[in-house]
């Protein structure tokens, strides 16, 4: 796969922003992964062409941490958290719940683009335990019977019918 | 360099400040059982545990191998402690690694072996899960098996030094790591030149060769002329595979050697060495003096002329259209010494005995078969030839000074030689060249300015006759890169170039026996810092001792053209001995 020109023009933005920097490549990684979405081998190419650090490297740093993805995610992302606290509070079952509902494990990404699910370490929300995020906004004290409601207010969002 | 004392069990001894407690040891005559530390620092990761010993001034054990020694440290490695520590750290290795030892080639030279013995750590002590695990035989030359691999990360580190390449990185994390080319790709789908540094570092058999024992077998079976080629550098290094020191020569042990092995002619690439540089320089002379692609760069290993296809593909026509002395000879075998002896040459096996992993790559590309024969058809490296002789029962210590089958192509030229090190073909070259340009040989016959045994640029003017010619010598993608980007950026100012992939040349190629004091006893703390000149040396003498020194000397040589070829360049050595490179994508799709 060959990136498209606009994808090269920003990827090369963002190693640019870095130049300076001794130790760059978290930072370009995460700026991609946010603007870009996810970072394909392709696009490691390019980020080890623009840096001089190996492509082996990279790929070993996007697959260590869990935030880079090597595929495209979802445009809702539903972390639910399974630290500590809220793995006691049932989180584990939230996240079943999930699973089961949008037919994808954790890690994964529906067909249709709409989400991903992933399974989080502490979020830093033990307060509100079991707490799940969905880009960013956090619904506390989840239960598997609301599950259905917070895809369903994601697809209201979208101003569409949540399939059945 | 300031000094500290420190105790080890008890005895006080003074060591340089800033040794780690394992370097300081080894001075003092302790050998600590460990692992994964590897060529003064070239990898210290301290992550395999296994150098675990007592410190005073440290919370709990330390691993040696990465721990400073200061003033007043007192240093206990025997106590039980620290004795059963190291044991359980080899032991949890050993949990997660295959343990099929009488499988893998690499027992007698296998680092956890060896300190499993050493520590008494036994299989069965933990058991459990393990790791998925992954293996790699696509690429011709390298095979990958991660269910060995001790995560050390020596690969990764030398594939970064000799050629900042990198193709080796730690994939995912945790339990599931394992060491890979990104996106666990085979070596043949990646950018990876297939030198096998990463096999001369590895310390179990997770990095090998694809052995090709198991070819010459089936071609023995099969009752071809099966006929052996043997590389120079080999002979610089093999008997350090059967006790003999660094750096001893055992040219004639290796010819009796192969002869009892059943090779039907046992013959030097050194001969092909000598027609490479006819050939080659020739097309040097051509290209100086009508005008051609300058600088040019040699051609004879396959690991640059990779690296060459995947990274500098703008620069190919700098490169010589010459085949590499092995496939030369391959390919005259096939033809010349076929006629000679009536032979047809599909009932040919051409073996060729290498330094090298990289030349099992090579001896399969479709631009080295002449009317869609291979020139040579199977690759042993110096290892597998160690192997192949100790599976024969052959006493080598006991075995006599024998010489090459002298028929048509048992001639060689010191010149040859020295094509086994870093400079080599450079100084050969430049031995005919003088003498084409100039009608007489050049006085002193050696050029010292090329010579040398390590990674890193050498340059040279050689003034022939008012003609100044701008040599450099690189070994190692790292240097060469310097070299190839002054090209590109058009302010080289070179008119030949040679290039070698592994750093120091052929003699510490990727297929040549491996280098650990634990296996070499009877040499010194610096062997890993020697051994490259050793060999060298082994080479350089052997050249000395030869009567002729000059490849355009080579008596059978001019006899093969006069008989054969014709001329250097001419229309049949074009069609036999040279040949055509290609751009390549180093991540295939």
């Amino acid at each position: 796969m060959k990136l498209q020109e606009s994808a090269v023009a920003q990827i090369t933005a963002i190693c640019e922003r870095y130049k300076n920097e001794k130790t760059p490549l978290m930072m370009i990684l995460s700026d991609i992964q946010n603007e870009y979405g996810y970072i394909p081998l392709e696009v490691q190419e390019l980020v080890s062409e623009k840096t001089g650090i190996s492509v082996a490297e990279i790929y070993g740093v996007v697959t260590f941490y869990s935030f880079f993805s090597l595929t495209p995610k979802g445009k809702y992302i539903i972390g639910c958290c399974l630290g500590t606290a809220c793995y006691v509070k049932g989180a584990q079952k939230v996240i079943d719940v999930f699973s089961e509902e949008l037919g994808i494990k954790p890690g994964e990404t529906t067909d249709d683009g709409m989400f991903t699910l992933d399974a989080l370490r502490c979020i830093g929300a033990c307060g509100i335990a079991p707490a799940v995020s969905v880009n960013g906004k956090v619904y506390p004290k989840m239960t598997g019977a609301q599950v259905r409601e917070v895809i369903a207010q994601q697809y209201l969002n979208e101003g569409k019918e949540m399939p059945k | 360099m300031s000094k500290v004392n420190i105790k080890i069990e008890g005895v006080p001894y003074e060591v340089e400040a800033g040794l780690t407690i394992l370097e300081a040891a080894k001075a003092c005559g302790y050998e600590i059982p460990s692992l994964c530390a590897f060529n003064h620092g070239e990898c210290n990761p301290g992550s395999c545990r296994v150098c675990l010993v007592e410190a005073t001034g440290a919370r709990g054990l330390v691993a040696s191998c990465v721990y400073p020694v200061s003033e007043g440290m007192e240093i206990r490695i025997s106590t039980p402690k620290a004795t059963e520590a190291r044991r359980r750290s080899v032991e949890l290795l050993l949990s997660n690694h295959n343990q099929n030892c009488q499988q893998c080639d690499k027992n007698g030279k296998c680092e956890l072996l060896h300190v499993a013995y050493l520590t008494g750590a036994r299989e069965g002590a933990f058991t459990g899960e393990h790791s998925e695990t992954h293996y790699d035989d696509v690429a011709p030359a390298i095979v990958r098996d991660t269910s060995k691999c001790i995560l050390c990360g020596r690969c990764i580190a030398r594939c970064q030094n000799a050629h900042g390449l990198g193709i080796l990185g730690f994939e995912n994390r945790g339990f599931r790591t394992f060491v890979s080319p990104a996106e666990n790709r085979s070596f043949a789908n990646s950018p990876c030149i297939q030198c096998g540094q990463c096999i001369t570092v590895c310390p179990t058999g997770a990095l090998m060769e694809k052995s090709e024992i198991g070819k010459i077998d089936e071609a023995v079976k099969a009752g071809k002329h099966v006929i052996v080629q043997v590389a120079p550098a080999v002979r610089a290094a093999l008997g350090e595979e059967f006790d003999y020191p660094v750096g001893t020569p055992v040219t004639g042990k290796m010819i009796a050697a192969l002869r009892r092995l059943g090779f039907e002619r046992v013959y030097d690439v050194n001969f092909g060495a000598d027609l490479t540089i006819m050939e080659e320089g020739t097309e040097l002379l051509g290209r100086l003096t009508n005008g051609g692609v300058l600088p040019m760069i040699t051609s004879c290993s396959p690991g640059w002329v990779n690296y060459a296809e995947m990274n500098y593909s703008d620069l190919l026509p700098h490169l010589s259209s010459c085949k590499s002395p092995h496939q030369m000879q391959g390919a005259i075998i096939k033809s010349y010494w076929a006629k000679e002896h009536g032979v047809d040459p599909k009932d040919i096996f051409v073996v060729s005995v290498m330094p090298c992993v990289a030349k099992k790559f090579e001896k399969e590309r479709e631009q080295e078969k002449v009317n869609g024969i291979p020139d040579v058809d199977a690759v042993i490296t110096t290892r597998e030839l160690a192997r192949m002789i100790r599976r024969a029962g052959i006493l080598f210590n006991r075995l006599p000074e024998e010489d090459w089958d002298q028929d048509i192509m048992g001639d060689y030229s010191g010149a040859g030689v020295i094509f086994g090190v870093t400079g080599g073909v450079m100084e050969a070259a430049l031995r005919t060249v003088y003498f084409k340009l100039t009608g007489v040989e050049h006085d002193k016959i050696v050029f010292e300015a090329v010579r040398g045994h390590d990674a890193g640029i050498r340059e040279a003017s050689i003034d022939i006759n008012g003609t100044v010619v701008n040599v450099a010598i690189a070994s190692g993608m790292k240097s060469a890169k310097v070299l190839l980007d002054e090209i590109r950026a058009g302010t080289s100012k070179y008119q030949f170039i040679e290039i070698m992939g592994c750093p120091g040349g052929c003699i510490n190629g990727g297929g040549q026996p491996y280098v650990r004091s634990c296996f070499l006893p009877n040499e010194g703390d610096d062997i890993l810092d020697t051994y490259k000149e050793k060999r060298a040396g082994a080479l350089y003498s052997e050249d000395e001792r030869q009567a002729v020194r000059q490849s355009h000397n080579n008596p059978q040589i001019i006899e093969l053209y006069e008989k054969f070829l014709g001329e250097p360049n001419s229309h049949l050595a074009h069609e036999l001995l040279h040949t055509s490179y290609a751009a390549r994508e180093g991540f295939k799709s």
